[in-house]
């Protein structure tokens, strides 16, 4: 199912394959340790903190700060078509970080780091296969979300 | 605690090098190492190969390079740690000495890197982020580096101008080196005016993938006293630490906490400061890393990076000359011949050796070599007795 997550795939198989039918339905979901209740994102089935095995989901309200950014012009493989295009590392409100691409809301003239960014889901329509993952928009913009499928 | 010296060094032309298999090219390295060990290879005991498995056709080069070298039945085995291979290579020959089992060990840091197509260096070089979390949107290794130069900038001003400058040094000695991929002196000027590979990185701001070849041959005291005689360089300070590869799970991005940990350790064991490097050959893939590698190492304070450059304190006549032989930037960066070419630079160093780019009295020495975007990081002090 992981397969699903990101334009390329190099990781099909993986603990938290769950996290992409979660995204699938408008959710960014980070792990819940079942014993110390570490809240991590991105998800890890195995405990950081007290190495527990056992794990819920827990949705995260995608609020975050840019801590850095660049804008990558020279492609890598399943990327020729998309240069340039910005990526950021964010900070997430909640805890955690995360990284992703910009999408239509901000304009790339105005990337700078400390700025508010809210993370949404995203379902890629133009790729052949069902793919999944999320993008840095102005704080404000809104999605629908859904029942998982 | 008895030390490990070395006794021996050998070194390739890196550069394209097409006339060249992989075993080849440690062959060439091996041959000059013991021509300037003056050994008999029937004492050689143990080989290490440092590199890095996905850019050869070859498979598990270290069997083929023992069978290439005619040293077989005696132990090889491959030593990885992403673009510190070489540094990897050389700890775990010193290791092998320090506990007892081995006494004299060649170590060959080597990589073909041209063979490959270029389709299969963008595959490649599309993995070298954490694969399930930030591979899947693009990230490229230039690109990580990108992330540490904006955030340097941000917190300490470092400018586009300061990267320039430590393309334009390592050019200007690289020129001065003949087995150096690039010998040819840049200005500024063209550097600044080079394409955006990842901004703020341009074309200028990276190293170049190349082939090459380096060895060192290591011995145990008593046998590097009677091999090497007062020519032998000690291994006295070995550092070592890792960090997270992804930058999802790193705290600060203005530096490389890994290098600082190596560092302390090596200068620690050395029982050496920062201000006793008299030369130092640090990992420039990219030039904010030799700027962040002056702060990690403590050859300047905390964002003081880029006016170290600009007040060229890092050239021949400043107070730490780095990467006197063009560092990766102009020499060339085959990634697992890396951390055992910048060893052989600082044997030369310390022996003397180094002609025009030779510092004055050198007397200790440090490499500091990055494996990936800072998740292993091996510092090493050298000293000539």
């Amino acid at each position: 199912m992981f397969e699903r997550f990101g334009r390329i795939s190099y990781c099909a198989h993986t603990k938290v394959e769950e996290f992409v039918r979660h995204l699938e339905s408008g959710r960014l979901m980070g792990s819940c340790c079942a014993a110390c209740g570490q809240v991590t994102f991105p998800p890890r089935a195995d405990c950081a903190e007290c190495r527990h095995g056992e794990f819920t989901f827990t949705e995260l309200n995608g609020r975050g700060t840019v801590v850095t950014h660049t804008r990558i012009e020279s492609a890598p493989a399943g990327f020729e078509a998309a240069v340039p295009f910005d990526l950021a590392v964010v900070d997430l409100d909640e805890g955690g970080r995360l990284l992703a691409g910009f999408g239509a809301t901000i304009a790339p003239a105005d990337i700078a780091i400390g700025m508010a960014v809210q993370v949404v889901p995203r379902i890629n329509e133009e790729t052949e296969e069902s793919q999944v993952d999320y993008t840095l928009e102005r704080p404000g913009t809104g999605w629908t979300k859904s029942d998982l499928p | 605690m008895s030390r490990v010296g070395i006794i021996g060094i050998g070194h390739t032309r890196f550069g394209r090098r097409g006339d060249a298999t992989v075993q080849e090219l440690a062959f060439e390295a091996y041959r000059e190492a013991l021509v300037d060990a003056d050994l008999d290879p029937a004492l050689i005991e143990a080989t290490v190969i440092g590199a890095v498995p996905e850019y050869h056709k070859q498979r598990s080069v270290a069997g083929v390079i023992q069978e290439y070298l005619s040293l077989t039945p005696r132990p090889t085995w491959l030593t990885e740690a992403a673009c510190a291979s070489g540094s990897a290579a050389i700890r775990s020959g010193w290791l092998a000495i320090k506990a007892g089992v081995h006494d004299v060990v060649a170590v060959i840091g080597c990589q073909k890197m041209t063979e490959l197509e270029t389709a299969e260096i963008l595959a490649l070089m599309g993995r070298v982020g954490d694969v399930q979390w930030e591979s899947v949107f693009g990230t490229t290794f230039p690109g990580y580096y990108a992330m540490f130069t904006r955030c340097h900038m941000h917190e300490f001003g470092t400018t586009e101008e300061q990267l320039a400058q430590v393309a334009v040094k390592n050019h200007h000695y690289g020129a001065r080196n003949a087995k150096a991929m690039f010998q040819k002196e840049i200005t500024a000027a063209k550097a600044l005016d080079s394409d955006s590979v990842a901004a703020p990185l341009k074309v200028y701001d990276c190293c170049a993938n190349a082939d090459g070849a380096a060895c060192v041959i290591l011995a145990g005291e008593a046998a590097a006293r009677r091999l090497g005689g007062a020519r032998t360089v000690w291994l006295d300070g070995m550092g070592c630490a890792s960090d997270s590869m992804s930058v999802l799970r790193r705290g600060d991005l203005t530096g490389l906490p890994a290098a600082r940990e190596a560092a302390a350790q090596a200068y620690r064991m050395a029982g050496v400061e920062a201000a006793d490097v008299k030369v130092a050959e640090v990992h420039d893939c990219f030039t904010i890393a030799e700027i962040m590698a002056y702060e990690d190492l403590g050859f300047c304070d905390r964002g003081e990076g880029g006016a170290f450059i600009a007040d060229q304190q890092s050239y021949l006549a400043g107070t730490t000359p780095v990467n006197l032989d063009g560092g990766l930037k102009a020499k060339g960066h085959p990634i697992g011949a890396t951390g055992v070419s910048m060893t052989c630079e600082m044997v030369s160093q310390l022996r003397g050796d180094c002609g025009e780019r030779q510092v004055l009295g050198a007397d200790i020495a440090l490499t500091h070599n990055v494996g990936g975007i800072g998740q292993y990081c091996f510092v090493h002090v050298l000293r000539r007795d």
